[in-house]
């Protein structure tokens, strides 16, 4: 059996890589990706232990967790392209009128 | 057991091919310019995540997200890296602020917290009790539908409420 802290040990490179994308990048479609890359490993972590402590239950969120991504993705694709039409960039350094 | 007689097990083996991959094309998507490619690179990490999760006896989930994520969400988001057909001045090129780089520096700090607290999870993975039903449709359906009622019926609400919040967003100017 593959211990479990091996999933873990994955699930923890996976996330720091996506926050380091989520930090380094500067379009915006590649900063959502980089959150789904986080947001998958949560999931891989809740699929470890649902694995250990033998409970399904860690199944229903990672259920949960993949429709709340879709959803995030479609709200901030959507934002992405209005962006892109009133401004005519997706430069997430160049989007800051809330801070002016 | 020791590390290398895990890796010869099958389990372990596999494991390992598909873990590699995973942080391979991950790691792609982030040191790759072009929108495309990083989708193509998120498309294969998911791939062989959903293998991992196989691995976890998580034969429902790892379907759902090569369905869902592999599908749906990366053809959307392709979709709109074709409608916005952006050239090269907006592939976020151009020096990188020091912060950004403490920002990595930050996240890699993150990631030694969570070493820590991986290190004092117990590390045995104990066989199946029931490796006939673990994962199935069957045992996460009735899950769902008795100790996660309420947060399955607020899913359907919010995937309603970001069907009309997309439509309304990309159709409006800001």
């Amino acid at each position: 059996m593959v211990p479990v802290t091996w999933y873990l040990w994955l699930a923890a490179v996976l996330f720091t890589i996506g926050l380091s994308g989520l930090l380094l990048k500067r379009n915006a479609l590649i900063v959502m990706m980089c959150v789904e890359l986080m947001l998958n490993a949560a999931n891989l972590t809740f699929l470890a232990f649902a694995r250990q402590f033998q409970d399904v239950g860690g199944h229903a969120i990672a259920f949960f967790v993949i429709a709340v991504a879709a959803a995030e993705a479609a709200v901030g694709l959507a934002v992405v392209i209005a962006v892109f039409r009133t401004r005519g960039a997706i430069n997430v350094d160049e989007v800051r009128a809330l801070r002016e | 057991m020791d590390t290398l007689a895990i890796l010869g097990t099958a389990e372990g083996a596999t494991f390992a091919l598909f873990a590699v991959f995973t942080v391979a094309t991950a790691v792609g998507v982030v040191i790759t310019r072009s929108p495309v490619y990083a989708a193509m690179n998120l498309v294969g990490s998911f791939f062989f995540l959903a293998g991992i999760y196989v691995l976890l006896a998580a034969h429902l989930i790892a379907f759902m997200q090569i369905l869902v994520y592999a599908g749906a969400v990366m053809v959307l988001f392709l979709f709109v890296i074709m409608l916005l057909s952006l050239g090269d001045e907006h592939l976020g090129r151009g020096p990188r602020r020091a912060m950004q780089w403490v920002g990595v520096l930050g996240a890699v700090g993150l990631l030694s917290v969570v070493a820590a607290a991986v290190g004092r999870v117990q590390d045995e993975m104990p066989a199946l009790s029931s490796p006939r039903t673990f994962g199935t449709v069957k045992a996460v359906g009735q899950k769902l539908f008795t100790e996660f009622l309420l947060p399955f019926e607020v899913t359907s609400l919010l995937l309603l409420v970001a069907i009309v919040g997309a439509v309304v967003v990309a159709k409006e100017r800001i």
